[in-house]
C-alpha cells in the first residue's frame, strides 16, 4: 500500500505544468469561497503519485545508472533494459501508454493523504496496423482517504510492441 | 460556478485552445511535476540518438492535462465523475492543441443532474490527438 501526501505546493507546481492558472489549485482563501471551499488538484493529479512511489521506474535514482543521455546518449551499457526508455514508457516503464481514465469519487483536496493499490486488469491482443502484434494491459489503481473512503479510481492501459510506433500511444 | 442542466442541450460544444505553441520547457515542466522522468520527453539527445525520434514529444497525460483543463474550465471545478481518454497520435513541441467536448447526454441519476460529453483534442493539422468522453455533474 503506497502513501501519496497531497500537498499544495505540488499541486501549483502541477497547475503550472499543464498551463492552468485557475486559482482552485492556487489561492486557499479564493478556495475557500467556491463550492468545493479548499484548494482542490486537476483532475489528473493523481499521476503525480509517482513521485512517492518507490519503485517508480522512470525517475532517476541516487547512484545507479540512468538510461537518458549524459556523457553517451544512454547511460546504459550496451544490451542492458532500458528500464521502459527506446520505443516505451509512459505506461510505468511497461509500454507505451495507450489509454487513460479516471473515476472520481470526491474532488481531490490539498491536505488529503491518500493510500492507494495497484491491481493487473484485464489483458488483450489487437492486430497493428504496420504489422505484429499490439498486447494490451490495464492496471487499475484505487485511490482512498484516511478513513477508507474511495477518492479517485485510475485505469491505465498499456499496449507493447515489438518495434518504434509513430501514433499509436504516447510514449 | 457550475454548468447548469438548463443552458446546454445534446449536440452543443466548447471548444479551447490549450496550448499553443507547446515548449520543450513546458515537458521539462511537466516531468518536474508529474514526477515522469522518461528522457523520451526531454532529453533531446537520448530521444534523437537513441530511441529514433524526430526530437523528444509530449507525455500524453500532458495532453490529457491540457484537455482537462478545457473540461474544469465549462464545467466547474470538481464537477468531473469520469474522465477517460485514449493517446491517438503523438505531440510535438510546437503543436498547438484545440480541446472540443460536444454534449452527447443530459440526464437525471438519482436525483443528481449528469451531462455525457465526447472529448476530441486535435493538433493545428486537424489531427486527433487524443480522443475520450468524460461525464460531469450539472446544477439543475
Amino acid at each position: 500500500m503506497a502513501r501519496f501526501p497531497v500537498e499544495a505546493g505540488h499541486i501549483l507546481l502541477f497547475a503550472r505544468a499543464i498551463g492552468d492558472a485557475n486559482p482552485i489549485y492556487a489561492d486557499a482563501d479564493y478556495a475557500a469561497g467556491t463550492e468545493v471551499g479548499r484548494v482542490i488538484a486537476p483532475p489528473t493529479f493523481t499521476m503525480a503519485s509517482a513521485q512517492f512511489d518507490d519503485s517508480y521506474p522512470l525517475r532517476p535514482r541516487i547512484g545507479e545508472p540512468w538510461f537518458g543521455s549524459g556523457r553517451e546518449p544512454t547511460g546504459l551499457k550496451p544490451g542492458a533494459s532500458s528500464g521502459g526508455g527506446g520505443g516505451g514508457g509512459g505506461g510505468g516503464g511497461t509500454g507505451l501508454h495507450a489509454e487513460q481514465h479516471f473515476e472520481y469519487h470526491r474532488p481531490l483536496r490539498a491536505g488529503d493523504v491518500l493510500t492507494h493499490e495497484t491491481r493487473q486488469g484485464e489483458r488483450w491482443e489487437k492486430q497493428g496496423r504496420k504489422g505484429g502484434k499490439l498486447l494490451f494491459s490495464e492496471l487499475i489503481t484505487e485511490f482512498r482517504d484516511d478513513e477508507g473512503e474511495l477518492v479517485v479510481t485510475a485505469r491505465s492501459v498499456a499496449v507493447r510492441t515489438e518495434r518504434v510506433v509513430e501514433t499509436e500511444g504516447d510514449g | 460556478m457550475a454548468l447548469r442542466a438548463g443552458e446546454i442541450a445534446v449536440g452543443d460544444r466548447h471548444e479551447a485552445v490549450v496550448v499553443d505553441d507547446l515548449t520543450r520547457t513546458q515537458l521539462v515542466q511537466y516531468a518536474g511535476a508529474s514526477g515522469d522522468y522518461n528522457p523520451l520527453h526531454t532529453d533531446e539527445v537520448f530521444a534523437t540518438k537513441v530511441a529514433g525520434y524526430p526530437t523528444v514529444f509530449a507525455h500524453g497525460m500532458l495532453s490529457m492535462a491540457m484537455t482537462g483543463r478545457m473540461l474544469t474550465d465549462w464545467v466547474g471545478d470538481g464537477r468531473l465523475t469520469n474522465f477517460g481518454v485514449r493517446f491517438v497520435k503523438q505531440v510535438w513541441p510546437g503543436d498547438t492543441l484545440t480541446a472540443v467536448a460536444t454534449v452527447d447526454a443530459i440526464r437525471e441519476e438519482e436525483g443528481v443532474h449528469l451531462v455525457d460529453l465526447t472529448v476530441a483534442t486535435t493538433n493545428q493539422d486537424g489531427d486527433a490527438v487524443v480522443t475520450g468522453t468524460a461525464t460531469a455533474r450539472l446544477d439543475p
